[in-house]
């Protein structure tokens, strides 16, 4: 793969501390991804994608370890710089959409726009190129209630494009869609990796990680298998 | 900070939920309206209570007969023994007074040839004019040879005047008070209500003669006094502290009415300047007293906002996290929550002004008195409301701020 990683983390490790027990939600993982890539992170339920995700997206603290984004380390970070990365370099795109449901879509689509701190340009121009990017043109004055769950994604999506991201971080985007829908909504976040946006999507379904280029399993908090890496012994004891 | 995002966010919050805003602003409603209604009326009794004194001059001292204190109440001039005109011309020759008045009063009709109305009419020297800063609006006023001479003139009051000669030409025109003819020369300016001699008395509604005149044909004299006034006014010159004035008036009288010391005085010297002056100061100390609770039920109506925005807090945990995702920093999420319950407060504050301005206006009609809403009470009231939207709005707005942004948009 190409040599300079945009994503980056060393023996990452988030434990919890569940009364007296102690849950190793991430257990020493290195990672790197590099730029361009589209990236499937599969794993059941406790497997720690979910943790490794929050983190990638700047929105939680290793207890452990370190993480670069870009080159820049994490924990070197204060809350507005990670907010600000947040709104620059990362754009999220969640399972139940996460919309503002009092504004419509042009709205929403606007907000990122309206928190960035350098000059975003024409912000209504861009919400609405976003949003005819992902095929809703005609629809920016819709509130979420009035659309699709295919739709309300979409919308996200066009959120999370807004800033023109360089990394994509996607959590079950497609677990409250049925198929037709996830398949449409694959192909437009693999439109976008073609782009050279760098695409994260933590997904349990085979067939939704199959869009990916690039799968990586977790289990117990540490990486099962890399198709990147296939010769990567598998932890022992896992 | 992003102002924009911020204020937009906060209106929108607003106005979702019309009905719960306006209970939460309640508090602040009633608060402001009733720091407005407070404030008003604490101003309006200010600005009659200085409009009185300036009506009666503050350097002016009354003398009256009788102790007017005695079991607190004002026995009323002429109950106790009258004054003669040779106590007017000695307080005349102290050496602060730059004018000094008898004055003999008694309720009489009076017949013009159009009508008849029953007034005061007030014997008095010549400089009653000057003591009293009352000058005529038309005519002249009565010369000291008039007076000596017992000239039959009079001078009325803008009331007397307006019920006498309804068609308003009095100069030159005869009238008969108790059936004495005299010439009417002059009409005063309106003095209006006062305070002065008694309360809500139309002052207004007097005929001012010579004072010998008077006691000649219409009072009659007194048994023990030849030459008797029923009170003297003086004025004080300028630059002369009253208070002293007073005390040497009092001294000076009861050397003429031979009181011994130890004993009570028989007279009362008034300045009701200073009087009214008391009642002002009482008035303005009752005032900030309403004022205050006022502000107290402000507090309260701040508290019962920030109860709310705690709540509103919670209600948008998840909403937060979703901002704090797409970049707002801990700044823009504290803006954004200040502003609603800032926007909260002074719209409640608008809407008690409203409602306060038609408070102090259903006062001004019943109380009669002047309404008085002036600039500086609608800048405080509403500044007020805006100050405990900031100071109440400031804690959940922090509370959202420092929200851990995994932790707010996992919050169901």
């Amino acid at each position: 793969m190409t040599d300079k990683p945009i994503i980056s983390c060393r023996d990452l490790s988030k434990i919890y501390t569940m009364g007296e027990q102690e849950v190793r939600a991430l257990d020493g993982v290195d990672l790197d991804i590099a730029e361009g890539e589209f990236v499937a992170i599969m794993g059941p339920s406790g497997s720690g994608k979910s943790s490794l995700m929050n983190l990638i997206g700047a929105l939680d603290r290793p207890t452990k370890g370190e993480m670069w984004i870009n080159g820049k380390a994490l924990s070197e970070m204060s809350r507005d710089d990670l907010a600000d990365l947040r709104n620059e370099t990362l754009g999220f795109v969640f399972q139940q959409f996460n919309l503002l449901a009092r504004q419509d879509a042009f709205q929403n689509v606007r907000l990122p726009l309206r928190y960035a701190r350098k000059d975003a340009g024409d912000i209504d121009a861009r919400a609405k190129e976003c949003l005819e990017l992902v095929g809703l043109g005609s629809r920016m004055d819709h509130r979420p209630m009035q659309l699709s769950g295919g739709q309300q994604q979409r919308v996200a999506i066009a959120r999370a494009l807004a800033n023109r991201p360089r990394i994509l971080l996607a959590d079950e985007p497609t677990g409250a869609l049925d198929t037709k829908t996830t398949a449409e909504i694959m192909h437009l976040m693999q439109d976008l990796n073609r782009q050279g946006i760098t695409v994260v999507l933590i997904t349990h379904e085979t067939e939704v990680a199959a869009y990916a280029s690039r799968q990586i399993h977790f289990r117990d908090g540490r990486i099962e298998s890399d198709s990147a890496h296939p010769d990567l012994k598998r932890p022992s004891g896992g | 900070m992003k102002f924009g995002v911020a204020t937009s966010s906060a209106a929108e919050a607003l106005f979702s939920n019309p009905m719960r805003s306006l209970l939460t602003m309640l508090g602040i409603i009633i608060g402001v309206a009733s720091v407005m209604v407070m404030m008003s009326i604490g101003e309006g009794a200010k600005a009659q209570i200085e409009a009185q004194i300036s009506s009666i001059g503050s350097n002016v001292l009354t003398l009256q007969p009788g102790n007017m204190n005695r079991g607190g109440r004002n026995h009323g001039g002429g109950s106790g023994r009258p004054f003669a005109e040779a106590d007017v011309t000695a307080m005349g020759e102290l050496p602060f007074v730059q004018g000094v008045t008898g004055i003999l009063s008694q309720q009489a009709n009076a017949v013009s040839e159009e009508a008849n109305w029953v007034s005061n009419i007030q014997g008095a020297n010549a400089s009653f004019f000057e003591v009293n800063n009352w000058r005529v609006a038309e005519g002249r006023e009565f010369t000291t040879q008039e007076v000596q001479g017992g000239a039959a003139v009079a001078v009325l009051g803008k009331t007397s005047a307006a019920n006498l000669f309804p068609d308003g030409r009095a100069i030159g025109q005869r009238i008969r008070v108790n059936s004495v003819p005299m010439e009417v020369i002059g009409i005063l300016e309106s003095k209006g209500q006062s305070g002065g001699g008694g309360m809500g008395m139309d002052r207004d509604d007097t005929i001012v003669a010579p004072l010998g005149m008077v006691r000649n044909r219409i009072t009659g004299g007194n048994r023990q006094v030849s030459r008797h006034v029923s009170r003297i006014q003086m004025l004080v010159q300028d630059g002369y502290d009253v208070l002293e004035a007073q005390e040497e008036t009092t001294a000076l009288m009861r050397e003429r009415r031979r009181i011994q010391p130890g004993e009570q005085d028989n007279f009362a010297v008034v300045n009701f300047a200073d009087m009214i002056k008391q009642r002002a100061a009482a008035a303005e100390t009752m005032s900030m007293l309403l004022a205050f609770t006022a502000a107290v039920s402000l507090i309260v109506g701040g508290v019962g906002v920030m109860n709310i925005m705690l709540v509103s807090v919670t209600e948008r945990t998840r909403e937060i996290g979703l901002r704090m995702a797409i970049g707002a920093r801990g700044g823009d999420i504290l803006l954004q929550f200040l502003f609603e319950a800032i926007a909260l407060c002074t719209l409640g504050g608008l809407i008690g002004m409203g409602m306060g301005w038609i408070g102090v206006f259903a006062y001004a009609q019943i109380a009669n008195a002047p309404m008085m809403v002036s600039p500086v009470i609608i800048a405080t009231a509403l500044g007020a409301a805006a100050s405990v939207g900031l100071i109440f709005g400031f804690f959940p707005a922090r509370r959202a701020a420092q929200l851990d942004p995994i932790q707010a948009l996992r919050h169901d």
